[in-house]
């Protein structure tokens, strides 16, 4: 059996309450296992400690128990093997997107000379369709052009593994698409492996080889696992026809909403 | 409607020197008019010197801006680097903060008699007052800025592996700039207001005992001259940091 690239083996975490003496646990015992070049997302509620999880993953935050293990080694703390893109993009905002971009790149050689350095930047501005915008500041882009900056810093590091911390959420939906598509076509290029948090259930399908289902927090479990089995690539507009693509979607909508009782037809849920 | 500002600050102007003039008249204070005669006779060779106790203006304001500079960049330097260990150790920031709002409230030429028994000597003893004026504004407000740093930019930095050096200098100072410089500017004002008393105590060539000197002469209209280079200087060296300010704002 091949050995995992990521496993979060038993991992739990738990927050204080004020004034009380108990802590409110988040989520325990989650157990993950992520192949080399695998998408895998996870799906859940907001609040549900999806984030947490990458986090502690990320080495951002801290597990209370248990371990995560990169290429069988375990990692505490963050590192360049572990690039994080963020929901809320995260870049200096003092820096333009070229000298975003470059900063990682610098960080993650630091023996390279300035001509390489610049290259190898270059090619991932241009990558993420960033070119002629090198020179801008963040302030001055729209949230699809700073969140293709934060892929192109988290690629040009070319890690082992990438972690999306709901990457989309904060992006209008038109252009959501077009970098999802660019998402998918640099994930296929460059052999990463993502791991990938959201609320958003047609993304994961779109996006994912795997979903892993993830129910409402406190005590949050990771439930249920889903393996997307549509063929790449996929297509925007075809996918949606897929005869297996509604079925993905409804099961998961279904676990997301388990629990609430359907509302009767022809009746409002605001008039009683 | 920039013009209409402009316009309303020339009115304000004219009204103060109007009033100026008519509270001056019938007594010894000097009127606008002998200021203006005193102030080309100053400003005419500002660089003259005549010995050790009698230079032109312009080199006094040299004396008293060296001074001021010297005091001013030791203090930033310090101000800033603990600022930022503060601003990273929250619990001993909340530790010191009480004592920081103490030694803020002391007017530096309240520590001259301490300092001048000290170190004995009295060109050290100015440097020590711009020294303790610089310290406490810059020191504030770098600890809350470097404090309130959003967390996202240290976990970058984090993920990016920096070295504690790199992660000042690319991510702490850069994102707490504008706070910091803030900081700067208050800073700067608070050692110019104190140097000027400081020089005048001391005797140390400067503005400061330039103003005192007029005064033993008995030559206000020299005085109130003193008075208004004190003031442009000041708003000189503010326009600088507002330059500064602007450099290094950056917009979320």
């Amino acid at each position: 059996m091949q050995t995992p690239l990521l496993e979060v083996d038993n991992v739990s975490r738990s927050f204080p309450v004020p004034g009380k003496k108990e802590r409110i646990s988040i989520f325990s015992n989650i157990r993950l296992k992520i192949n080399k070049g695998e998408f895998v997302t996870v799906v859940g509620h907001s609040g549900c400690g999806k984030s947490t999880l990458l986090n502690i993953i990320a080495g951002i935050d801290k597990a209370d128990t248990g371990a995560v293990l990169l290429k069988n080694r375990e990692v505490n703390s963050p590192g360049l093997d572990r690039m994080v893109v963020f929901q809320n993009f995260a870049l200096m905002p003092w820096l333009t997107v070229y000298q975003n971009v470059r900063l990682a790149v610098r960080a993650a050689y630091p023996d390279w000379d300035k001509g390489k350095i610049d290259e190898r930047t270059r090619a991932y501005v241009e990558m993420v369709n960033l070119k002629g915008a090198e020179d801008k500041l963040p302030a001055a882009l729209s949230g699809g052009m700073r969140q293709r900056c934060g892929l192109a810093r988290a690629f040009s590091v070319q890690p082992p593994i990438m972690l999306l911390d709901e990457p989309f959420a904060q992006i209008d939906a038109l252009t959501r698409g077009v970098i999802q598509d660019e998402l998918i076509r640099m994930w296929e290029e460059s052999g990463v492996t993502i791991f990938m948090v959201t609320h958003d259930v047609d993304e994961a399908i779109f996006l994912s080889d795997r979903i892993l289902l993830m129910t409402p927090g406190p005590d949050a479990r990771l439930a249920e696992t889903v393996e997307i089995d549509i063929p790449r690539p996929r297509k925007r507009r075809e996918i949606i026809e897929h005869p297996a693509y509604y079925a993905y979607r409804n099961s998961i909508i279904k676990f997301l909403s388990g629990g609430s009782a359907p509302v009767p037809p022809g009746r409002s849920p605001l008039t009683p | 409607m920039k013009w209409r500002t402009v316009l309303l600050s020339a009115l304000i102007g004219c009204l103060a020197l109007f009033v100026w003039q008519m509270a001056t008249m019938g007594t010894e204070l000097p009127a606008p008019w002998a200021v203006l005669k005193v102030s080309r006779e100053f400003l005419s060779d500002p660089f003259y010197d005549a010995g050790p106790n009698d230079k032109g203006i312009g080199i006094l304001v040299a004396y008293s801006m060296t001074r001021l500079a010297a005091g001013f960049a030791c203090a930033s330097v310090c101000a800033v680097l603990l600022g930022v260990l503060l601003g990273r150790q929250p619990v001993l920031f909340a530790a010191l903060n009480p004592y920081i709002q103490i030694l803020r409230a002391i007017s530096p030429i309240a520590w001259m008699p301490l300092l001048l028994y000290s170190v004995k000597d009295s060109g050290l003893t100015a440097f020590m007052v711009v020294f303790m004026a610089s310290l406490w504004p810059t020191l504030a407000n770098t600890a809350f800025g470097v404090a309130n740093i959003k967390k996202d930019y240290l976990n970058v930095a984090a993920i990016l592996q920096m070295s504690p050096a790199k992660t000042l200098l690319s991510v702490i100072l850069p994102a707490a700039g504008p706070t910091i410089v803030a900081g700067l500017k208050i800073s700067m004002g608070s050692a110019w207001v104190a140097i000027i008393p400081a020089e005048a105590l001391l005797g140390s060539l400067g503005l400061g005992y330039f103003i005192w000197n007029e005064w033993n002469n008995l030559s206000l209209t020299s005085v109130v001259f003193a008075i208004l280079v004190i003031g442009m200087v000041g708003v000189g060296i503010d326009f600088l940091f507002s330059k500064l300010s602007k450099r290094l704002a950056y917009t979320d």
